[in-house]
């Protein structure tokens, strides 16, 4: 396929959940339940030209061009096939949009459109009675838009457009029951929380522009790094925001840019608002935190990933690391079911982002792609249990248990056999049990942090003894929970009655296990790297001067190498990684068997008591329960503190504004019963007065026309007589 | 002093007695009958001016129509008991006021009319009656004059009658309640 | 002295001022009425007097005749005017009918 047919097949892959959208805000109320049809026929066109897009892409071969048609810049290498039209032209001033398509944006579309897909099938049965059915596909359609937006962006601009709309689709999703306060708050501060990262997205994405004068990533990368940017900056003609060396301007604007995935892809100190975004119904959870909005903050430091300095990329691997560990240590009490999930899809995502941040960037997103699968498969999953718990709640008349709660759940495996088998994949995938993706994907960057510590030393061992630990917990709190909620005896009457829900709600959920399975990615089930996924997305050049990278990952060829040639000589990194694989497998296999082992021994069989090491480890667990505290840190640190500035700006307003604002009133007042004064005594006077003396001469004159005609009669002979006395 | 002067005071003692008593009488009918004998005093003074047919004419139409006219009127604004039937002067003030100018009218006239010098051309030939002369005028160099003054009267007519006649539509039932209690009935505007 | 113009000019000229004298000074509007026909004949007297002795001749009599005819006119307008007036007033005061006053 021409690169211009794939750009203009990736537009209409854009533009089609718009359609949607427009379709079901306007005319869903007539359409009524047509709407999720229609929207899912949609959602399923869009899936296939993915499909399309990606075989074409990531297996074909395109040959190094770039031409000009109808004012739109095409262009075209193996790497990317990108479009860039000029928007704005003001002076020296430009402003380019565009889309591009590479390896990365390729594969994404195919997980945002399939899973995409799946939510709107899987929803059909899942809202059916919800009252703005319509209006949910709505809200699909434009958060799918808004994802792919940002997917296909080939500049930092067109990012950030979609950026913000994700948030506010995010915002209209997880707000969707908002006639509950809690799901209306919990979309409030999602929104809130990820302006926060996305106030420093938007302060890195001007620092770039002010100095480099475009955001087209290729522009982008091929200006920071070459030696007329270097030569301009050491002789001053290019000046540098607050007098910033060139390394510490890279590192800042790096992790600026890097600050709107923390808002967006949750991670430590911005992970909270995530789990309240448990509010919003299940298929948009499944959505936001497998295809859509999670992954679109890993997505984007993926995207900006060479232009991040050594130090940049320590920063990402520290919090990454620090994040994973809090979810992770967070997920194990937790009660709700959705809840488990959401702190244990932070926790992934935080592997996601140390995997990037350590330098293993196909294994970072490897994770990303993989993780959206079997993420999804288990929200969906949840979805499935917890809409069997309604029906059976609505069934029994009951309207007081909690249908989320593991602890009202159990012997579920009995009565839905094909949503515990699928979860059941979906949890062993997640733990790192070979054959699954799950094992794949986080045994390279389990490799990769084995690496990095073993080149980088000190310190940097606690990467992979977290990395390794937090393996061990996933795999502990995963089975912990399908163990609570599908094996054992029913804890409620609820969950006895509970059945399997019908072909919409269980296909989604069997494609997405059958995607948890490691044939698709490498036919070797224990080393990713044999397969195509990891020969395709390949660690990109970095951009930098390559004083300012880190040595380890410095290509050889890479001293002299153009825009568009590979250089595939393996960097030390890359060796040491692959002499770790062994190593970091076995860890991690004796780690996650050991969690499993745990969680059955305690949940399944009984050997330890729950509730005796709940109590020895009281503090840990009430700490852990409580999520660390972050909520009430917040409210006593961030809130308190703008809540405070608050009081002084609105006692600052009470008393100097207002009392500026009342003395000029009051001397106003003055002044104008000065004036009214004024008016009333002189000028009313004058005008009366006139009024008086024409009254006055009125009322004399008057006394003149009596209206008796004989008094006419006579003054007129009167006159008569004056006039024959004058004339004659 | 000849006959004709006899005459001619006898007349004009007529018509300014008669012509005070229209003007001071109290009593409406008095006046009424004294205007009368003014009317005739001037039917008398045409004659003695050779007018013989203007003579008749005053004596018809105005004592026979007009003063009729007013006798009526006396008698349809005025009660019958007497009592409305005399009616005086609207107040002393306006009487001096009235007279005075009366009496300077009448001097001023009179001085007038005797200081001026008249260019007399009195009437050589005496015709036998000027009702030929009239006639033949009014239907030749008077026809348009002729023909609207006959316009006018049916005009009069007509509008004499229709602003008689249309209260008496309009206040029905109050002419109908006037004859008993005539008193009663308050009339706005 | 001879009977000439002049007499029966100053008899028209009395007449005149007897006239306008009813006119301003009685209250009863017949009467007023009656003040305006001495008017119109002091006038007709001084038409037919000088057709006598002033040479308009037979002009003279026809615009005493058409005096005459205006007279009649009047007076029967006037009268029913009269009349309406009683009938809204129940009384023919002139010094009293002054609404036009307002």
């Amino acid at each position: 396929m021409s690169a211009e047919n794939i750009l203009i097949i990736s537009i209409v892959i854009l533009l089609l959940p718009l359609v949607s959208f427009i379709i079901n805000i306007f005319w869903g109320k007539k359409l009524g339940k047509l709407s999720s049809y229609i929207a899912s026929t949609i959602l399923g066109i869009d899936l296939i030209l993915a499909i399309l897009i990606f075989v074409n892409k990531v297996f074909g071969e395109y040959q190094v061009s770039s031409f000009i048609k109808n004012g739109i810049n095409i262009i075209t290498n193996n790497e990317i096939i990108q479009a860039k039209i000029n928007w704005l032209n003001i002076g020296n001033f430009n402003l380019n949009l565009g889309i591009g398509i590479d390896n990365l944006a390729s594969i994404m579309l195919i997980v945002v459109t399939l899973i995409s897909f799946l939510v709107h099938i899987f929803s059909m049965i899942y809202m059916h009675d919800d009252k703005r059915f319509s209006r949910f596909y709505a809200y699909l359609g434009i958060f799918t838009f808004s994802m792919l937006g940002i997917v296909l962006a080939n500049n930092l601009l067109n990012m950030y457009i979609f950026w913000e709309l994700v948030g506010l689709s995010s915002y209209l999703l997880i707000g969707f029951w908002y006639e509950k306060d809690s799901a209306a708050n919990a979309g409030k501060k999602a929104f809130l929380v990820n302006r926060v990262g996305d106030t420093g997205f938007f302060i890195g994405i001007l620092m770039l522009f002010s100095v480099f004068g475009t955001l087209m990533f290729d522009d982008l990368f091929a200006t920071i790094g070459s030696a007329e940017t270097i030569t301009a900056i050491a002789n001053g003609s290019i000046h540098l925001p607050f007098g910033l060396d060139y390394q510490t301007y890279l590192t800042i604007a790096g992790i600026l840019i890097f600050c709107g995935a923390i808002g967006k892809s949750a991670q430590f100190p911005l992970h909270v608002w995530l789990p309240d975004a448990m509010e919003g119904p299940t298929p948009v959870s499944a959505l936001i935190h497998a295809a859509t909005m999670v992954a679109a903050g890993v997505y984007m430091t993926a995207k900006i990933f060479p232009m991040l300095t050594a130090d940049a990329l320590n920063f990402i691997a520290i919090i990454g690391t620090i994040t994973a560990f809090i979810a992770a240590t967070i997920a194990v009490t937790q009660t709700d079911f959705k809840k488990v999930l959401a702190y244990s899809t932070v926790s992934q995502l935080g592997y996601m982002v140390m995997g990037l941040g350590i330098g293993a960037f196909s294994a970072g997103f490897f994770h990303l792609v993989t993780h959206a699968w079997f993420k999804a498969a288990l929200f969906l999953g949840s979805g499935s249990v917890i809409h069997a718990m309604h029906v059976a709640m609505h069934n029994a008349h009951d309207h007081h248990t909690d249908p989320q709660n593991i602890f009202n759940m159990g012997g579920l495996r009995k009565n839905m056999k094909i949503t515990y088998i699928t979860f059941l994949i979906a949890t062993i995938a997640i733990s790192g049990v070979p054959l699954t993706s799950g094992f794949l994907s986080k045994d390279s960057i389990l490799a990769g942090s084995l690496a990095f510590a073993d080149l980088t030393g000190g310190l940097a061992w606690l990467v992979p003894i977290v990395g390794f630990g937090v393996a061990g917990l996933t795999a502990f709190y995963m089975f912990r929970l399908t163990i609570l909620a599908f094996h054992g005896k029913p804890k409620t009457s609820i969950a006895k009655e509970t059945k399997e829900n019908s072909f919409k709600i269980v296909m989604p959920l069997v494609v997405l296990a059958i995607l948890s399975i490691w044939i698709f990615y490498s036919p070797n089930p224990i080393d990713a790297n044999s397969g195509w996924f990891m020969d395709k997305v390949k660690v990109p050049t970095s951009a930098v001067p390559i004083e300012y990278q880190r040595p380890s990952m410095i290509y050889e060829v890479a001293l002299n190498h153009t825009l568009g040639e590979q250089a595939h000589s393996a960097t030390e990194f890359e060796e040491s990684m692959h002499h770790f694989h062994l190593p970091a497998m076995i860890l991690s296999l004796l780690i996650a068997g050991a969690g499993i082992t745990l969680a059955f021994l305690i949940y399944q069989f009984k050997i330890f008591n729950a509730d005796n090491i709940e109590k020895q480890f009281k503090p840990l667990h009430t700490f852990s329960l409580n999520k660390w505290y972050f909520d009430e840190l917040y409210d006593k640190t961030a809130i308190a503190f703008t809540m405070f500035v608050a009081k002084i700006m609105s006692y600052f307003d009470d008393k100097v504004i207002d009392g500026i604002v009342n003395g000029f009133a009051y001397v106003t007042r003055g002044v104008s019963k000065i004036t009214g004064i004024f008016d009333n005594v002189v000028v009313d006077g004058a005008v009366n007065l006139v009024a008086n003396v024409t009254g006055g001469l009125g009322a004399i004159t008057r006394k003149l026309q009596t209206g008796k005609v004989q008094a006419y009669v006579a003054l007129a002979f009167v006159g008569i007589i004056a006039l024959i006395f004058i004339f004659i | 002093m000849n006959l004709e002067a006899v005459i001619f005071y006898l007349f004009a003692l007529i018509i300014v007695a008669s012509g005070g008593l229209v003007v001071l009488s109290k009593n409406i009918m008095h006046a009424a009958f004294a205007l009368m004998f003014t009317l005739f005093g001037l039917a008398g003074f045409y004659a003695m001016l050779l007018s013989d047919f203007l003579a008749v004419s005053q004596i018809m139409i105005y004592v026979g129509g007009i003063l009729v006219l007013i006798i009526f009127g006396v008698m349809l604004t005025s009660k019958i008991t007497g009592v409305e039937l005399k009616t005086g002067p609207i107040g002393k003030v306006n009487y001096l006021f009235g007279a005075a100018i009366s009496v300077i009218i009448a001097c001023g006239l009179s001085l007038l009319f005797t200081n001026s010098k008249w260019i007399e051309k009195p009437v050589d030939k005496i015709p036998d009656s000027s009702i030929n002369a009239i006639g033949y005028s009014l239907l030749t160099e008077y026809i348009l004059v002729f023909e609207v003054a006959a316009v006018l009267l049916l005009i009069a007519l007509i509008g004499a009658a229709l602003i008689a006649h249309k209260d008496q539509i309009i206040d029905s039932d109050a002419s109908s309640n006037e004859i008993s209690t005539n008193n009663d009935i308050k009339i706005k505007e | 002295m001879e009977i000439g113009l002049t007499h029966y000019l100053i008899v028209s000229a009395i007449l005149f001022a007897m006239g306008i004298f009813a006119i301003i000074t009685r209250k009863n509007a017949i009467l007023v009425l009656m003040g305006l026909e001495l008017i119109l004949n002091a006038a007709n007297l001084n038409f037919i007097a000088f057709a006598r002795y002033g040479g308009l001749n037979v002009n003279g009599e026809i615009a005493a005749l058409f005096v005459i005819i205006i007279a009649a006119a009047e007076s029967a307008v006037a009268l029913s005017i009269i009349l309406n007036i009683y009938q809204n007033y129940h009384h023919v005061n002139v010094d009293e009918v002054e609404t036009l006053k307002d």
